[in-house]
């Protein structure tokens, strides 16, 4: 993995440059600053509310920034812009609800972004669709409609959903948080399988294990700014700032029974 | 039941019904086109319109198609606007079922997750291809129960009709009772009449009402 | 004198008249109203009930005020009561009894549908407080269903006020009928009386409904 990430950094797929976001006076993203470049698997940890799931919101134009300029390699992301969904095309984002579209079956969920965004033909998407699904253990499912399927296989059609676009980059906000554990395993390993397979991420997840296994780097964000920043071994086995490790210790329940102040 | 009477005017019915229907279904294809306008100026926030279509919306639905069809029919002309009965009905029938439709809609829309749009704006679709394919099927399916109970209300509304003069079907009952004293036929067929328009449309309605609710989004369709 | 059609409305006792007029409607909108909520408790408390026999009869009843016109019930109760019973009811009695016939039915289905929404886990989470039944009522279903039922029968009540504008059609002088008597009588005076009156019926009506619908939404949001 360490060796996966060398030299990457020299094409970034994305950067963000001192972003700044509030929602009602109260600041949510404070000057944030970041490049990911090709094929790196960026992910972002951190309490809630420390802004991480609103980041990604920003990257993908959800969500308009006061200050702060996002680049997606060439192309400047502005909320405002009219050819948004231009640049949208080239950003899959998997959400914790999966939002898969309930009125149409996997399959169809599966072909709307090709056929209508791409301007793709049917016959050419379905292939590679069926393919996708395979991939991810679905096959059977093509023709089943979304509230016929576990949480684990919703999800795991909403990530083939995102990568189907062919995106420059992936963005995955909790997308374990509303599973069952059995369930989050069989959509975490889709994931490392992406990664594998050399695509760009940048995810937002509470699963410190599954972030150690698949990231480039680790981003430990709180009170909107990156307080830490750096490789998931290190980062894990000995964080570097007190606000980090009181977040990653905040887990262990002996501490709490003993009574040690965390 | 004097039926030989029933029977000789009977066709007065069927054509008083015709004409209802006509009208009925002149007024509420416009009531969807205004109720569909006004919805998506109040869902987009499209400023002015908005407010507009607000104030229109709370007009029509508290004030009594009666009075606005003698506003339209005798106010109008004096000012030199002169409409048909036949207008006027399809007018107000228009003027009072689009602000209904506007509500019925828009209940639908609002049903809608707001997630769902944003999973369309992910995968890169434009504003029109997402209302389209993701907005609009799904607040459709929603608003069925309120657009056909809208139906079904805005039909029953065309008994007021006959006080613009135009020869509907409460005209007809009226003419025959005050000319032939012939109440009870002319009640009983008044009855069958509106029973034979609105008893199959309500079943329909609360036949799609039940698929909707049982099968949730069981119907089929391709991109 | 042509004069200004709106100075049709201040001519003599015209305004006055009007308002009188409207005063018949609100008189028979708030009997009707008064009587439907009373019968409406009853049919929506029997609705509930589990005998077989009183559901289809209460369903047979609750479709058919729903899919009759009120206009054909007005009809049926003025013309053909009177004539099969060779009974003459007066056009306000037969409007006070169409208008509770129907506002019962649909209040009743409203009372039925509060009712019915409380959540059983409500009851069961009342019982595992140790509530008593009486208890129960008075802190849990009453205030809920209330909750729900308000702003609906604050709606029903409007629609029940608009409706009444139909009874000028069997020959009640109300608000709209007036109107009709005060442009007749001015039409050489003043030929354009006909858009200001009818233009003051339509506020009339707007001015009293309105502020009715907001309180239902207002009420309807503050409680949801």
């Amino acid at each position: 993995m360490a060796i996966k990430g060398a030299g990457r950094v020299k094409t970034p797929v994305l950067r963000i440059d001192n972003l700044v976001k509030s929602f009602d006076g109260s600041v949510v993203l404070n000057d944030i600053s970041l490049t990911i470049g090709e094929g790196e698997v960026v992910v972002i940890i951190g309490p809630s509310g420390c802004g991480k799931s609103t980041l990604l919101r920003c990257v993908n134009g959800l969500e308009p920034v006061d200050s702060g300029e996002i680049y997606l390699r060439d192309a400047r992301i502005d909320g405002q812009k009219k050819n948004l969904h231009l640049v949208r095309q080239k950003i899959g984002m998997v959400f914790q609800s999966y939002d898969l579209f309930p009125h149409m079956d996997v399959m169809d969920n599966l072909l709307l972004g090709p056929m209508r965004a791409l301007g793709r033909t049917k016959q050419d998407a379905t292939a590679e669709a069926e393919a996708a699904l395979k991939r991810v253990g679905l096959s059977d499912k093509a023709h089943a409609l979304p509230r016929q399927l576990s949480g684990g296989q919703k999800q795991r059609v909403a990530i083939v959903r995102a990568t189907l676009m062919h995106p420059d980059i992936l963005l995955l906000d909790e997308i374990t948080a509303a599973l069952d554990p059995e369930m989050v395993r069989e959509v975490l390993s889709v994931v490392l399988d992406l990664a594998k397979d050399g695509m760009t991420m940048a995810i937002v997840t509470h699963e410190m294990r599954f972030a150690e296994a698949v990231a480039d780097r680790i981003l430990f964000m709180d009170g909107g700014s990156i307080v830490e920043e750096g490789k998931p071994k290190a980062f894990f086995a000995s964080p570097e700032t007190a606000r980090a490790r009181k977040f990653l210790n905040t887990f262990t329940y002996e501490e709490l029974r003993e009574g040690i102040p965390t | 039941m004097d039926w030989g009477f029933i029977n000789r005017y009977t066709p007065m019915y069927v054509e008083a019904a015709g004409l209802t229907l006509r009208i009925a279904a002149a007024g509420i294809a416009l009531s969807f086109v205004i109720g569909a306008l006004c919805c998506l100026a109040r869902y987009f926030r499209v400023p002015v319109l908005r407010q507009i279509t607000g104030a229109y919306i709370q007009l029509a639905r508290n004030t009594p198609l009666l009075v606005q069809l003698f506003f339209l029919y005798f106010g109008l002309p004096k000012i030199g606007v002169r409409l048909s009965s036949e207008g006027c009905a399809v007018m107000g029938l228009a003027f009072l079922g689009g602000a209904y439709m506007a509500e019925a809609f828009r209940s639908g829309l609002d049903a809608v997750e707001k997630t769902q749009v944003e999973a369309g704006e992910c995968l890169g679709l434009t504003n029109a291809q997402n209302i389209r394919y993701v907005l609009f099927p799904q607040a459709l399916a929603t608003s069925i129960p309120a657009i056909c109970a809208n139906v079904i209300f805005l039909i029953k509304e065309t008994s007021v009709f006959s006080a613009v003069a135009l020869a509907d079907l409460m005209y007809v009952a009226k003419d025959l009772i005050g000319m032939y004293y012939k109440t009870d036929e002319a009640l009983l067929m008044l009855v069958i009449a509106y029973l034979t328009i609105l008893l199959p449309i309500s079943a329909l309605g609360s036949w799609l009402e039940r698929r909707l609710r049982y099968a949730g989004f069981g119907y089929q369709r391709s991109v | 004198m042509q004069g200004l059609g709106i100075s049709v409305l201040f001519k003599g006792n015209n305004f006055l008249r009007l308002l009188g007029g409207l005063g018949v409607t609100l008189e028979l909108s708030l009997v009707s109203i008064v009587l439907s909520i009373i019968f409406g408790m009853a049919f929506g408390l029997l609705m509930t009930l589990k005998n077989p026999v009183i559901r289809g009869f209460c369903r047979i009843y609750l479709e058919t005020v729903r899919i009759v016109p009120q206009m054909v019930l007005l009809f049926l109760c003025y013309f053909g009561l009177a004539k099969a019973f060779n009974l003459q009811i007066s056009g306000e009695a037969a409007a006070v009894a169409v208008f509770t016939f129907w506002g019962a039915g649909e209040m009743g289905d409203l009372v039925r549908g509060a009712l019915t929404s409380i959540p059983r886990h409500q009851l069961e989470s009342s019982a595992a407080l140790g509530l008593t039944k009486k208890q129960t009522y008075r802190y849990v279903l009453i205030p809920q269903t209330l909750r729900r039922l308000i702003p609906q029968s604050i709606n029903l009540a409007t629609r029940m006020v608009k409706t009444t504008s139909l009874v000028m059609l069997i020959g009640i002088v109300e608000v709209l009928k007036v109107g009709q008597q005060i442009i007749e009588a001015a039409r050489y005076d003043v030929p354009t009386a006909a858009i200001w009156i009818y233009g003051v019926v339509f506020a009339l009506y707007f001015f009293i409904c309105w502020p009715i619908s907001l309180l239902a939404s207002r009420l309807e949001r503050k409680w949801q």
